[in-house]
């Protein structure tokens, strides 16, 4: 592995001596699995300059030794140049895209086990004239299911070479190290008579099919079978709500310990740092700004595995895109199509795992609408938030007798406050800037497979690192600038009480905005440096009245009486169920979306909308209790 | 009730070869027929016959979802899930309907 062939993955320009090969395939042909194979942990993520759509790069090298770049292409049928993943691969195949030279090659992954309809990407590829190497991939199920190609007859008829291949099982892979080695890649003129409508395409690949004598294998019995039991009527949506509740239990269950442990594993590392660390400046920047800013990003990481391996098995079986049509007649009612479901539930836990997983939406409209309302679910981080302040303000009392207390009450309250705001944004957006009249639900079933763990794996690695750096530079800045705020300006060389910070001086500057709210300036405070994480709030508010928040809740309970009134608590709970105080959500919304637009839009959003509700909550409960 | 038989007795039959030609939503399932046109936008309609659905083609109903819809289609190899609100829109022919009346 060397890293001065490809890329960093901030950047989509490679080194122009290596030669580059472009990888290109629909949706289903095995691509990735085939890419992964030949790539293996030698691959990088990036972005293309300007869009959403997002490519590997990796390297394979030749019997001969030489490097070669794999350019790994968006999943696409066709290069209709009006859909921006389809515009995306004819330019980088043209030559077209920034920083990235013209692809010496092409490699066009096809799902043998429906050749005809994958055959039209094949057309429209070799029609640009590079050379192509053309890969019948999945032949394992082909043999299994009793269907057959003329490997030659294809090649001739296409005037390229085709191989008969299975990513799964590395049948017939070695055409692939002979096509990348060939020193003879001379784009020759090809003629086919395959240009025109998809119609006329599709007609020529039956007869293209037919001349190689291709027989389609049957469709697997155990697919079938399966489809019985997880689309029955009755056990389908009892199966999909096992395996809902289980994905949920795994997240909040398995995902909140390893993340305390993670926590508490950062926190003595620090500890140790801070310890080597002479006393000072230095010292509570690396530990308080750098170690802790960096540490609200790691702790998000088992949460982030657990999520993509579960949605992996989903993804990888084919049972997503079952419960996609499960679930897809209770979104139809929002405006959003069952993909959206899984995505919004593990928002539940958390939203950052969440907005990474919306990358199994493929309509872009879907998507960004799921990705702005997933921070609308109740995150397992308002929770500290929720517990402190309900338990300061709310008197326990019973409603429905065992079943119902006060506190419970108020806290379900909340999550269906955001549940419904959740619902309202997301019909409000389909209905407006996002309204996707020209792309509707159409979902492609895949046959059962058995998940495979290597890549599996590949893609925990693969969404793990891209969230560290991605999600963890943006974060990193922010946590310094926090730093800074609350440690500056010097007081006889050292660092403020933090009533007399910088952030302190925000907090009284802001105090006349939130004042409608019934929030003094320390709330204020506590507003700004919750924006690292919504439970610092506590911490910070502990810190204005010189309690330490962790050794005791029960005076920090009493000290938040003297800054808040009950109108203003409910206020607060209401503010914090409907604001972005989360940079680590922003920092992977900028990150999935590929611009600033979005985050800044949601954040605004969000902000305006907890206001706005906070100040309605502040005059209805006042008028409540007079 | 006895009404809505009769009607069906005496135009049921006839409308049905009358118009061999039908929406892909009107098809119970199990049932096949052939893609005679995308009553759809381009964009959509490419999409489609990306994924098979070409005029031409056979396409059957492989089953329902929970509900009624969307429903799974199929054609050659491929299983694609619409829903009503865009299968309604594809016209087809019947296969397997005995054509006495043409």
């Amino acid at each position: 592995m060397t890293c001065h062939a490809v890329a960093r993955p901030e950047d989509a320009s490679i080194n122009t001596s290596v030669r580059t090969v472009a990888v290109i395939g629909p949706p289903n042909s095995g691509k990735t699995t085939l890419y992964n194979r030949l790539t293996g942990l030698r691959q990088k993520v990036g972005n293309f300059p300007g869009v959403t759509v997002e490519h590997h790069l990796g390297t394979v090298r030749t019997i001969d030794g030489e490097e070669v770049a794999l350019i790994d292409l968006p999943g696409i049928y066709s290069l209709n140049p009006k859909a921006e993943d389809e515009r995306v691969a004819v330019d980088v195949l043209q030559g077209k895209m920034a920083g990235m030279p013209r692809p010496d090659a092409v490699i066009v992954v096809l799902n043998s086990n429906n050749l005809h309809t994958h055959l039209v990407l094949a057309a429209r590829v070799i029609a640009l004239g590079l050379p192509t190497l053309v890969l019948l991939n999945m032949a394992d199920e082909l043999h299994k299911q009793n269907g057959a190609v003329n490997v030659l007859a294809l090649a001739r008829e296409l005037k390229t070479p085709v191989a008969l291949v299975s990513a799964v099982t590395g049948e017939g892979l070695e055409a692939v190290s002979n096509f990348l080695s060939s020193a003879s890649w001379a784009p020759e003129p090809l003629e086919l008579p395959v240009m025109g409508s998809t119609r006329s395409v599709r007609e020529w690949a039956v007869r293209v099919g037919e001349s190689a004598s291709y027989r389609r294998p049957a469709t697997p019995v155990w697919t079938k079978r399966l489809d019985n039991i997880f689309l029955h009527r009755i056990w389908g949506p009892v199966i999909f709500g096992v395996v809902v509740v289980a994905v949920f239990q795994m997240i909040f269950l398995a995902g909140k310990p390893l993340q305390d442990i993670l926590q508490s594993g950062l926190d003595a590392t620090g500890a140790w740092v801070g310890a080597m660390l002479p006393e000072g400046m230095l010292r509570s920047l690396v530990i308080n700004g750098v170690w802790k800013g960096t540490g609200s990003v790691l702790v998000f990481l088992p949460q982030i595995l657990l999520l993509f391996f579960v949605i992996g098995i989903l993804e990888d079986s084919g049972y997503l895109a079952r419960a996609a049509v499960i679930a897809d007649r209770t979104m139809s009612r929002v405006g959003l199509n069952g993909k959206s479901f899984i995505p919004l539930l593990s928002a539940y836990a958390c939203a950052v795992p969440a907005i990474m997983a919306t990358r199994t939406i493929e309509n872009k409209r879907d998507r960004i609408a799921t990705i702005l309302i997933a921070p609308f679910m109740t995150c397992s981080a308002r929770l500290p938030v929720y517990t402190m302040v309900i338990a300061a303000f709310i008197p326990e009392r019973a409603l429905l007798g065992p079943f119902l207390s006060s506190r419970a009450a108020a806290m379900l309250g909340l999550y269906v406050l955001g549940f419904l705001m959740a619902v309202i944004t997301a019909r409000l957006l389909k209905s407006t800037i996002l309204r996707s009249k020209d792309a509707p639900f159409i979902l492609e079933m895949p046959p059962y497979r058995w998940p495979r763990p290597a890549s599996l794996g590949l893609r925990l690695v693969d969404r793990g690192k891209a969230f560290l750096y991605r999600a963890g530079t943006v974060i990193l800045l922010v946590s310094i600038l926090l730093w800074t705020a609350t440690n500056f300006p010097l007081h006889n060389g050292q660092p403020p009480d933090i009533q007399d910070s910088l952030v302190a001086s925000v907090g009284h500057a802001i105090e006349p905005v939130i004042r409608p709210l019934g929030f003094d300036w320390k709330i204020g405070v506590g507003l700004i440096t919750s924006l690292a994480a919504r439970e610092v709030i506590i911490a910070t508010l502990g810190t204005i009245n010189g309690i330490d928040a962790a050794v005791n809740s029960f005076d920090l309970q009493t000290a938040l009486h003297h800054e808040l009134t009950l109108p203003a608590a409910v206020a607060l709970l209401v503010f914090f169920a409907f604001a972005m105080q989360c940079m680590s959500t922003l920092a992977v919304v900028r990150r999935e979306t590929n611009s600033w637009k979005w985050p800044m839009v949601q954040f605004a959003y969000m902000t305006v909308v907890a206001y706005v509700a906070a100040y309605a909550a502040y005059h209805i409960a006042a008028h409540l209790i007079h | 009730m006895e009404l809505k038989m009769i009607f069906n007795f005496i135009f049921g039959r006839k409308r049905q070869h009358k118009t061999a030609v039908g929406a892909l939503s009107d098809l119970q399932v199990g049932q096949r027929a052939i893609v005679r046109e995308l009553k759809l936008d381009v964009p959509v309609a490419e999409h489609l016959m990306n994924l098979g659905f070409v005029p031409g083609l056979e396409v059957s109903v492989e089953r329902s979802g929970p509900g009624g819809d969307p429903r799974v289609y199929r054609v050659e190899g491929t299983e694609v899930a619409l829903r009503r609100e865009l299968s309604r829109h594809i016209h087809v022919s019947l296969v397997g309907v005995p054509a006495f009346g043409d």
